[in-house]
């Protein structure tokens, strides 16, 4: 029987999956899993906020975090797209982004110790290359109409700010706010690797067992993210950026020559330190080095990588196709749209991070808390934008209902955007994968943090090198695959 | 004085031929209807025309080539884009100039579209659009404008006041037109197309408008 290509695709990436799953190590390994669950719902269902008093501090310092480096790299991105058409900026944005923020917050708090330029550096780096990615392509797909109307000689900045920006305008600033919610996610993560956001207090009351004010930290930051679109507003935002950089915690003062010794001396493979540079000896040893960590390290890493994303990926396929129903006006009335999108917005609003330490904290060290905290959180957010899109297909009058309604209606008319959603989200899910390593799941973050916590900083270079070249190559894959199926995705939306 | 000049032009897109071996010469002071199908090569021979003498003419295209975010001052002021310095022109964006403000409001007078100055082009209804394409080229000016079906969502009364303002403001004028009626009424002279060929071209003087029925039958 002739099958779409976009069902063999599924198909295809099923059975992956299924064979990753009988591979990945997935277990319950605490005694009793459901008692610190139970606990942790009492938690939820008793938030205490005043439990702390840096509670106010936390929350400003996460914003400020992400005010001041989602600005700085919306700037920067802006100016980047405009000579994205170069290869080296292309090249160069595609590396950047490659490596996760936490990881970018690991090199510079090597260089920086806990100073608000390591935090700040960690967001505008990477979002400063996605932004010019996206930005690129909304510049491209602009309507280049106006331009032929213009006078002969209008020159190239009139031309471009008249006929070229105004068309993209409106799109390009619902994507920096939603660069913004992104960059709120990222800030309070970096809480996790001492900076003084969110997840510092997170990690600490989870730790104590002190699930009252885990909740209540969370139910803020929730509020926070929710009513986003209300406090930040057009013109108010120079206003907000300077008041950000101002609400930025003082930290320590930067040691420079701590700065100056990790790039000339820290980050250079141990053999070239020992060695003359470019003598036999030196380069045989270097290859033994490099041969030992892509053995024991990289390749385990990689393949715990790509095992447990590919697993993230799919179970976040399968959970969109049970989440976007609950936001659709095709599925339910007023009151259900309602509760299914409190319900999208805390699991879209939680980062992989935290979600996974939650359940780690429950079910003990596997793959089974990231694959599920990973398919969760994602799944919210595809199930989001499907529900969206959902909404806009017509509905007849003598429609089928319930579950007819939703096999030969509505899915087969979203199957091919849902799809373009997850390839998009395929890379950001592989460079989650890395990251929650450093939570104990052996993926690359695992090796990454113990060559960090061995003070080996050449070894965790490499290793960060390794892991961003592997996310070029799964980005580089996830387009051919859209290409392939004629896939496209709005990149307002679809990150 | 000759404005344009083609020497047996050939135009094709993706292998069909859209213009086969147009030769004409348009002078000075000459107000010229272009006729024809859809399809037969009025919209190629304008561009053709436009590429031709960039520098001396204005433009009213046929999807009219409107930034719709922003608003109609700012669309005609568009015209006037190479007169001024970048930095001038950034001003006005952000900051309508009074001195900006009111030779265009004169201009929006002559097409009746005064009272939507401010309002964004995207809120505007198609033949409001079309005006608001006009007054740019008005507004803009010079010796030449080449016009693709300017008139075509305006209603028959207006239709007239504009191609008159058109006629008064500039001195050479070459119009893609469908109206048969009112290519008549504006234009000296008219070139009928066919199947990308020129198939007639004569003073509008003593033509009837059934003289051209023919260019219409397949």
């Amino acid at each position: 029987m002739p099958r779409s290509a976009a069902f063999r695709t599924s198909l295809w990436f099923l059975g992956l999956a299924a064979a990753c799953l009988l591979l990945s190590d997935i277990e319950i390994t605490t005694r009793d899993p459901w008692f610190e669950l139970g606990r942790m719902m009492r938690g939820a269902l008793t938030p205490d906020f005043f439990a702390t008093e840096q509670l106010a501090s936390a929350l400003l310092h996460t914003v400020a975090f992400a005010a001041t480096g989602v600005g700085i790299a919306v700037l920067a991105g802006f100016c980047l797209a405009l000579v994205f058409h170069v290869g080296a900026v292309r090249w160069g944005c595609a590396f950047l982004r490659a490596i996760h923020e936490l990881f970018w917050a690991l090199i510079f708090l090597q260089m920086f110790g806990l100073s608000p330029l390591t935090g700040v550096l960690a967001i505008a780096i990477p979002y400063s290359a996605i932004c010019a990615k996206v930005f690129a392509e909304i510049l491209e797909e602009a309507d280049a109409t106006p331009l032929k109307a213009l006078p002969a000689g209008s020159g190239i900045l009139s031309g471009f700010f008249y006929a070229r920006l105004p068309p993209v305008w409106q799109h390009m600033k619902t994507y920096a706010l939603y660069r913004l919610e992104c960059g709120m996610r990222s800030s309070a993560v970096l809480g996790f690797v001492g900076l003084p956001t969110l997840g510092f207090h997170l990690q600490t009351a989870f730790q104590q067992g002190q699930y009252s004010e885990v909740s209540a930290l969370l139910y803020l930051f929730f509020l926070l993210i929710s009513t986003l679109r209300l406090w930040v507003r057009p013109r108010l935002v120079p206003l907000l950026f300077v008041l950000a950089i101002l609400a930025l915690p003082p930290g320590m003062p930067i040691a420079w020559e701590n700065a100056l010794r990790f790039l000339t001396a820290d980050i250079v493979p141990a053999p070239l330190r020992a060695g003359a540079l470019l003598d036999a000896g030196t380069l045989g040893a270097l290859g033994r080095w490099m041969g030992m960590l892509l053995r024991d390290q990289a390749l385990p890493g990689m393949v715990a990588t790509l095992l447990l994303s590919q697993v993230a990926l799919v179970g976040t396929g399968l959970l969109t196709l049970v989440f976007f129903p609950l936001i659709s006006r095709h599925f339910f009335g007023p009151v259900g749209r309602t509760a299914g999108h409190v319900f999208l917005v805390i699991a879209r609003s939680t980062p992989e991070y935290i979600l996974t330490f939650t359940f780690l904290q429950a079910w003990g060290p596997s793959m089974l808390p990231a694959i599920v905290a990973l398919a969760l959180h994602n799944g919210a957010i595809i199930g989001h934008l499907t529900g969206r899109h959902a909404d806009a297909i017509p509905r007849r009058p003598d429609s089928p209902r319930g579950l007819n309604l939703y096999g030969f209606e509505v899915l087969p008319r979203v199957y091919g955007q849902f799809l373009a959603f997850l390839f998009y989200r395929w890379e950001v899910i592989l460079r989650e994968t890395a990251i929650l390593g450093m939570l104990g799941i052996h993926t690359l973050g695992f090796f990454i943090d113990n060559a960090l916590s061995q003070l080996r900083l050449d070894r965790m270079m490499f290793l960060l090198l390794v892991t961003a070249v592997m996310n070029v190559g799964i980005d580089i894959l996830s387009r051919r695959i859209r290409a392939n199926l004629r896939l496209t995705v709005n990149p307002e939306t679809g990150e | 004085m000759r404005v344009f000049q083609l020497q047996a032009a050939n135009v094709s897109y993706n292998g069909r031929r859209a213009l086969a071996e147009v030769s004409l010469a348009i002078e000075a002071g000459e107000r010229v209807a272009l006729v024809g199908k859809s399809g037969a090569g009025k919209s190629t021979l304008l561009n053709l025309l436009y590429r031709q003498q960039t520098a001396r003419c204005a433009l009213v295209p046929q999807d009219y080539a409107l930034v719709k975010p922003l608003s109609v001052f700012h669309n005609v002021y568009i015209g006037r884009l190479n007169r001024h310095a970048a930095a001038y022109n950034l001003l006005n964006l952000a900051w309508p100039l009074p001195r900006e403000v009111e030779p265009v409001r004169a201009v929006l007078r002559r097409v009746a579209l005064e009272e939507k100055l401010f309002t964004p082009v995207g809120e505007l209804s198609g033949g409001q659009q079309q005006r608001t394409a006009v007054a740019r080229a008005l507004h803009q000016g010079g010796e030449v404008l080449l016009g693709d079906e300017p008139v075509s969502s305006v209603d028959e009364l207006q239709s007239r006041e504009v191609l008159a303002a058109i006629n008064q403001d500039f001195r050479t004028v070459v119009l893609a037109m469908h109206d048969v009626a009112l290519a008549l009424a504006f234009t000296d002279r008219v070139i009928g197309l066919q199947g990308g060929r020129i198939v007639l071209d004569r003073p509008t003087a003593g033509l009837q408008p059934g003289d051209l029925d023919s260019l219409y039958r397949s």
